[in-house]
C-alpha cells in the first residue's frame, strides 16, 4: 500500500490561497471591531489636533484677558469658555495634547524598548543572570509608582526631560518582569529547542523564534500604560515638577483651575476629561489590540 | 547540492561500527527544597535520580524503540544525547567521535547529524512563523542562503506528502496534527540527519493517521538510510517498528535486546509485567488480573539494590542487598538484562523470600 | 427487551462562536441497566461532546440542542436549577481524564468526597465521612483512612483517578460516565483501573459509558461497543461483532490500523486523509471522502444505521457496508 496523505483534505474550511501575514490578518481583525476603532480614531483626531494646533486653534493660547476670566461654556467667541486668566479653553485644550500626549506616550516607549531589551535578555538567558537583573529590578518594583515618580523627579529637578525620564524608569521595571516572564515561558516551549537543535546561535534563535512571540503580548501590555503615564504625568505638572506655567499641559491646568472649581465646575473640569477620554482610549484600544492579536480564537 | 551535505559527517567507520554509542550517562535533578532566601536550606539535599548510569549502542540503519513508564528516563535519555540539557556523567561517541570532547566532533557539527522530533506537534512549531520558515530556520542557521533554504523546505515538504504551495505560508494552526508533524519531520531532515530522535513522535495522533506518519518514517528510513531512537509507550508500535528495545525502570536500563527476544522471551520481571500490562484487543479473553499493583515509583532517593523490588512477585533478600548487573543472555552478546535471577553467582536461587507488601500476589 | 435506563434520540449539538460545529448529528442509542457501552472514536468524533451533553454541561448561550434524552423516567432536556444539580452527581456521575483538574487543590479528597455526599443528601459529616472511607476503600486505595486526609497533589496519577471515581460514585449513581479515565496514565497503571472499574460496575450493577480512542482499552471493559465519526454513530454491536467482525469501512480501517500483528516488513494499512471539520461536513457520509468504497450516492446521501444479517443489534450506517445487512 503506498503512502496515504492527508494532504489537501483538512482542514476543508481553509481558502485555498495562500495565507496571508501575520500582521495583515491582525489589522483585518481590528477593522472589524467598532469600539477599538472608535478608540483609535478619538485618539487619531486629538493627536492631529495636538500637532497642527497652530492652524486649527482659535485663539493665541497665552493671551488672556482680565475681564473675560472663567467664562461658561458657550460664551460668545470662547466655545468652551476661559480659564482663571481669561485664556481660551479650547486653543489651551488643542495645545495641552501636544505635552499631554508626549509625556504620555514617549515615557512608556522608551521603557518598552528598554524593558523588552533587558526582560528577553534575563528571560532567555537565566539562571544567575535573570536572578540578578530581576532582583534589583524588585527594588524599583517595590515602591508604588506615583512615589517613585515623585522621588525621581523630585530629586532631578522640575522640568519636562526630568520628568520624562522619571516616567520612563518608573516603566522599566514593569515591562522588563512582562517581557522576562513571557520570555521564560517561550523558551520552555519546544519549538526552541528545536531551534537550538537546529544548531542555531542564541540571537539568531532570540531574534526570529523567541522576538516574534514577545513582542505582543508586551506591546500589548504597554499600550495599557499609556494611561497609567498620561495621568501620573498630569500628576507631576500638578504637582509642579513637570510642566511649568503658562506652558498649556492638562495636568497643570487641571491644577491652576483648581480654585475655580466652585465658580465654574463645568470649565474647572474639562482639562479632566481630556486625560480620562483619552487614557480610556489607550486602554479600549490595547484590549482590542490584544483580542485582535490573539488569532487561533 | 550545497555546502551543507559534504561538511555532513559521512559515514566513517563502517557498518560495523555503532553509529551512537552511550557510556555511563547520568543527570541527577536537585530537588529545591531551598526556603523563601537562596541561601537557607531546609532538609538533605535531594536529588531526582531521572538517568542513572545509562550504558547502550545504536548500530547504522537500525530503530531502537526505547519503552518504560513514566519518571523511568526515556525522555531525558533522549535530552541528553540531543545535548539539549547536559549530563553529569557519561560520554557519547557518534560514529567513532567523541562527541563536544578533546580532538572530537564539535558540538554544531554533532547536531546537524542528529534531530528530534517532539510529541507535541503544535508546541514543536512556532506560531508565528509559516511552516515554510520553520523547516528553513535550520539550513539558514548553518549559512545557506536565504532562497536556497526555501527552496529546500519546500522540497521537504513535498517530500512528506504536503503540496508546498498549499502548506508553505500557513501557520501552525492551520493544520491538523498529522500534518503538523509530518513539518516537524520535514524541519529534521533538513541537514540530512543520520540519527532522528523521536521522542512519543506519534502519541498524540489519531490511530488512523499515526499509522500515516509511521507509514512515512519506515519510507524515509529506507530512503535515507537513517537511524532512529523510537521513544514510546506504545508497546504495540515499539514491537511493529523497532529492531531493537530498551525498556528502562526508574533511570536505568533494565533489558535490551532484539525486539523478538524482548516480545518473546523477556528476562526481566519488569519487561514482563509491562508487555502483559497492554490490554487484550480480544472480547472473549480479557485480562483477569493486573501484573502489577500501584504507581511506578517516584525517582527521588530511589531504593538501594535492585530498583524494581519493591514491585517484583520474585524479589528475594538479595534483591535488597546488592544491585544485579547488566548480565549477557545469549551467544551472539545482542540480549542483556539486570536481575539477579539470570545469575547464577548472584545467590539468587538460596535466598529467602522478601516480604514485599505492593507485589501482586 | 425492558426499558433501557437511558435512552437517546436524534440529538443534535452544535457549537456557535466565530465558526459553527456541528458536534452531533442525529445521535441515537439505548443503554440498559447495568450495561457497558464503550464510545470509541478519534479525536473531533463527537465521543465527548455526548458525554458532556447527557450531563448538560455545554454553556447553554453557545450551544444549541435538540434531541431527548432520557434516563428513567427523567426527561433530561428539560431538567433546570435545583433538578439539574441534583440528576448531576445523583443519578448520573461522571470520570474525567485528568484527575487532577477535576479536583480542587484547596481541599482534601475527603472533604471533597464528604461535601459531595452531603449535597445529595441529608446525612451528618461523620456519617458521610464513615461512607467516604468506604469509598476509598471499595476503589482500592491502600491506608485509604491516612489518603482520606491528602490533598489532591499529595497522591500519584493512578491514586488520583481511583479517588475521582470513588468521588463519582459518592451518591450510588446508577449511570457512570467515564471520559478517557485511563489515558493519561502508565500502562501498568491503566490495566489496574480498567480491571477497578470493571469489578465495581460488576459489583454495584451500574452502567457505564466508556468513552476512548483506545479500543483495546474499550474492549477490556465494555459490553457494546458504538464506534463515532463526525458526530455521528456509524456502528454499533457488541464488542465482539465491532471487533472481529466490524461492518463499517471507518471501524474496519481504525482496526487494521491500530498495530497489532502487523508484520514488521509490511507498510501499515493506514485510512488516508484527516478527520472531518466539523464546521464544514459534507452532505453525505462524512467518512467519503477517506473512503475506499464511497460512490456518488454516499457523498449525497448520509446513511441510517441498519440492522447487518444474523444479529439484529450490530448495526452500521454506511450504503456498502462489508457485511451483508438484514433486510436487502
Amino acid at each position: 500500500m503506498s503512502l496515504a496523505l492527508d494532504a489537501g483534505s483538512a482542514p476543508a474550511t481553509l481558502p485555498a490561497q495562500r495565507s496571508r501575514g501575520y500582521w495583515s490578518r491582525v489589522l483585518r481583525r481590528l477593522s472589524r471591531d467598532p469600539v477599538t476603532l472608535a478608540c483609535a480614531a478619538i485618539l487619531l483626531l486629538i493627536l492631529l489636533a495636538a500637532v497642527f494646533a497652530p492652524l486649527i486653534a482659535p485663539a493665541d493660547p497665552f493671551k488672556g484677558s482680565m475681564i473675560k476670566r472663567l467664562q461658561p461654556i458657550g460664551a460668545e467667541g470662547f466655545l468652551l469658555g476661559t480659564d482663571e486668566l481669561g485664556r481660551d479653553m479650547l486653543t489651551r485644550l488643542i495645545y495641552g495634547g501636544r505635552q499631554s500626549l508626549l509625556m504620555g506616550v514617549l515615557p512608556v516607549v522608551l521603557a518598552f524598548g528598554i524593558g523588552t531589551t533587558i526582560g528577553v535578555i534575563a528571560g532567555y538567558v537565566g539562571g544567575r543572570v535573570n536572578m540578578v537583573i530581576m532582583r534589583t529590578l524588585d527594588v524599583f518594583y517595590a515602591f508604588p509608582s506615583v512615589l517613585l515618580a515623585v522621588a525621581i523627579s523630585g530629586a532631578l529637578g522640575a522640568g519636562l526631560n526630568n520628568c520624562l525620564l522619571a516616567l520612563t524608569l518608573v516603566f522599566v521595571p514593569q515591562v522588563t518582569r512582562v517581557a522576562e516572564s513571557v520570555t521564560t515561558q517561550v523558551r520552555q516551549l519546544d519549538y526552541i529547542e528545536a531551534a537550538r537543535m537546529s544548531g542555531a546561535g542564541p540571537w539568531m534563535i532570540v531574534r526570529e523564534q523567541v522576538l516574534g512571540n514577545v513582542l505582543g503580548p508586551v506591546f500589548v501590555y504597554s499600550t495599557g500604560l499609556i494611561s497609567v503615564c498620561m495621568i501620573l504625568a498630569s500628576g507631576l505638572s500638578f504637582l509642579g515638577l513637570g510642566v511649568k506655567p503658562p506652558e498649556p499641559e492638562w495636568g497643570l491646568m487641571l491644577n491652576t483651575l483648581r480654585p475655580a472649581i466652585f465658580q465654574n465646575p463645568l470649565v474647572a473640569a474639562l482639562p479632566g476629561a481630556m486625560i480620562f477620554i483619552t487614557s480610556i482610549c489607550f486602554n479600549l484600544l490595547a484590549d482590542g489590540i490584544r483580542s485582535a492579536m490573539d488569532i487561533r480564537s | 547540492m550545497s555546502a551543507l551535505e559534504q561538511s555532513a559527517v559521512a559515514d566513517r567507520g563502517g557498518p560495523a561500527q555503532p553509529l551512537l554509542s552511550v557510556k555511563g550517562l547520568q543527570k541527577h535533578f536537585p530537588v529545591r527544597e531551598s526556603g523563601a532566601l537562596p541561601w537557607v536550606k531546609k532538609g538533605p539535599a535531594r536529588k531526582v535520580h531521572a538517568v542513572d548510569g545509562v550504558d547502550f549502542a545504536v548500530a547504522k540503519g537500525e530503530t531502537l524503540g526505547i519503552v518504560g513508564e513514566s519518571g523511568c528516563g526515556k525522555s531525558t535519555t533522549a535530552r541528553l544525547i540531543a545535548r539539549l540539557i547536559d549530563a553529569d556523567q557519561g560520554s557519547l561517541v557518534f560514529d567513532g567521535e567523541g562527541v563536544a570532547e578533546f580532538g572530537g566532533m564539535a558540538l554544531k557539527d554533532y547536531r546537524r547529524n542528529l534531530q528530534m522530533v517532539f510529541q507535541d506537534s503544535f508546541a514543536s512549531l512556532n506560531p508565528r512563523l509559516t511552516m515554510e520558515e520553520a523547516i528553513a530556520f535550520g539550513p539558514r542557521a548553518h549559512g545557506l542562503p536565504a532562497k536556497e533554504a526555501s527552496a529546500r523546505a519546500r522540497a521537504l515538504l513535498a517530500r512528506v506528502g504536503l503540496a508546498p504551495e498549499q502548506f508553505g505560508g500557513r501557520y501552525a494552526h492551520e493544520l491538523s496534527g498529522g500534518q503538523r508533524q509530518r513539518v516537524n519531520i520535514a524541519r529534521a531532515l533538513a541537514f540530512e540527519p543520520r540519527l532522528l530522535i523521536l521522542d512519543e513522535a506519534v502519541a498524540a495522533l489519531d490511530k488512523s493517521v499515526q499509522a500515516q506518519v509511521l507509514n512515512l518514517l519506515r519510507e524515509l528510513k529506507e530512503e535515507r538510510g537513517l537511524t532512529y531512537l523510537f521513544i514510546s509507550h506504545d508497546l504495540h508500535v515499539v514491537r511493529y517498528f523497532s529492531d531493537r528495545v530498551m525498556v528502562m525502570y526508574l533511570g536505568q536500563v533494565v533489558e535490551i535486546g532484539p525486539v523478538e527476544a524482548i516480545y518473546g522471551a523477556a528476562r526481566h520481571p519488569y519487561t514482563g509485567a509491562l508487555l502483559s500490562a497492554v490490554p487484550s484487543m480480544d472480547p472473549a479473553n480479557r485480562t483477569q488480573r493486573s501484573p502489577l499493583a500501584g504507581d511506578p515509583p517516584n525517582p527521588i532517593d530511589p531504593p538501594a539494590g535492585c530498583r524494581f523490588r519493591d514491585r517484583c512477585v520474585n524479589a528475594r533478600a538479595v534483591c535488597a542487598e546488592q544491585a544485579p548487573r547488566m548480565l549477557p543472555l545469549d551467544a551472539d552478546g545482542r540480549h542483556f538484562a539486570r536481575c539477579h535471577m539470570n545469575d547464577p553467582a548472584s545467590g539468587y536461587a538460596s535466598s529467602a523470600p522478601a516480604a514485599n507488601p505492593e507485589a501482586v500476589q | 427487551m425492558s426499558k433501557p435506563l437511558l435512552s437517546v434520540r436524534d440529538l443534535n449539538v452544535r457549537f456557535h462562536g466565530e465558526r459553527n460545529a456541528s458536534a452531533l448529528n442525529g445521535v441515537s442509542f439505548d443503554l440498559a441497566e447495568g450495561e457497558v457501552l464503550g464510545l470509541l472514536g478519534e479525536s473531533g468524533s463527537g465521543k465527548s461532546v455526548t458525554l458532556r451533553t447527557l450531563l448538560k454541561l455545554h454553556p447553554p448561550a453557545r450551544t444549541s440542542m435538540s434531541g431527548q434524552i432520557r434516563v428513567g423516567d427523567t426527561d433530561v432536556m428539560a431538567l433546570q436549577g435545583r433538578a439539574l444539580e441534583q440528576y448531576r452527581g445523583g443519578m448520573v456521575s461522571m470520570v474525567f481524564q485528568d484527575p487532577g483538574l477535576a479536583f480542587d487543590p484547596l481541599y482534601t479528597v475527603g472533604e471533597q468526597i464528604v461535601e459531595t455526599i452531603r449535597a445529595h443528601e441529608r446525612i451528618d459529616a461523620d456519617t458521610a465521612r464513615a461512607r467516604a472511607l468506604e469509598l476509598m476503600e471499595r476503589v482500592q486505595i491502600p491506608q485509604a483512612r491516612r489518603r482520606l486526609d491528602a490533598y489532591p497533589f499529595e497522591m500519584s496519577g493512578g491514586m488520583r483517578q481511583r479517588a475521582m471515581i470513588a468521588l463519582a460514585l459518592a451518591c450510588r449513581p446508577r449511570l457512570l460516565l467515564a471520559d478517557e479515565p485511563t489515558t493519561a496514565l502508565d500502562a501498568t497503571v491503566q490495566i489496574q483501573v480498567l480491571l477497578l472499574l470493571r469489578e465495581l460496575q460488576r459489583e454495584l450493577g451500574m452502567s457505564v459509558i466508556f468513552v476512548t480512542h483506545d479500543i483495546g482499552a474499550a474492549v477490556e471493559v465494555s459490553d457494546r461497543l458504538a464506534v463515532m465519526y463526525g458526530g455521528r454513530i456509524v456502528e454499533e454491536g457488541s464488542v465482539a461483532d465491532v471487533v472481529q467482525r466490524p461492518a463499517h469501512p471507518y471501524t474496519a480501517g481504525l482496526l487494521a490500523s491500530t498495530v497489532v500483528d502487523v508484520p514488521r516488513d509490511q507498510a501499515l494499512p493506514a485510512i488516508p486523509g484527516a478527520p472531518p471539520d466539523l464546521a464544514a461536513l459534507p452532505p453525505g457520509c462524512a467518512f467519503a471522502p477517506r473512503c475506499a468504497h464511497a460512490s456518488a450516492q454516499c457523498r449525497e446521501q448520509v446513511p441510517a444505521l441498519q440492522a447487518m444479517a444474523g444479529d439484529e443489534r450490530h448495526r452500521a450506517a454506511c450504503w456498502h457496508a462489508l457485511l451483508q445487512p438484514a433486510h436487502a
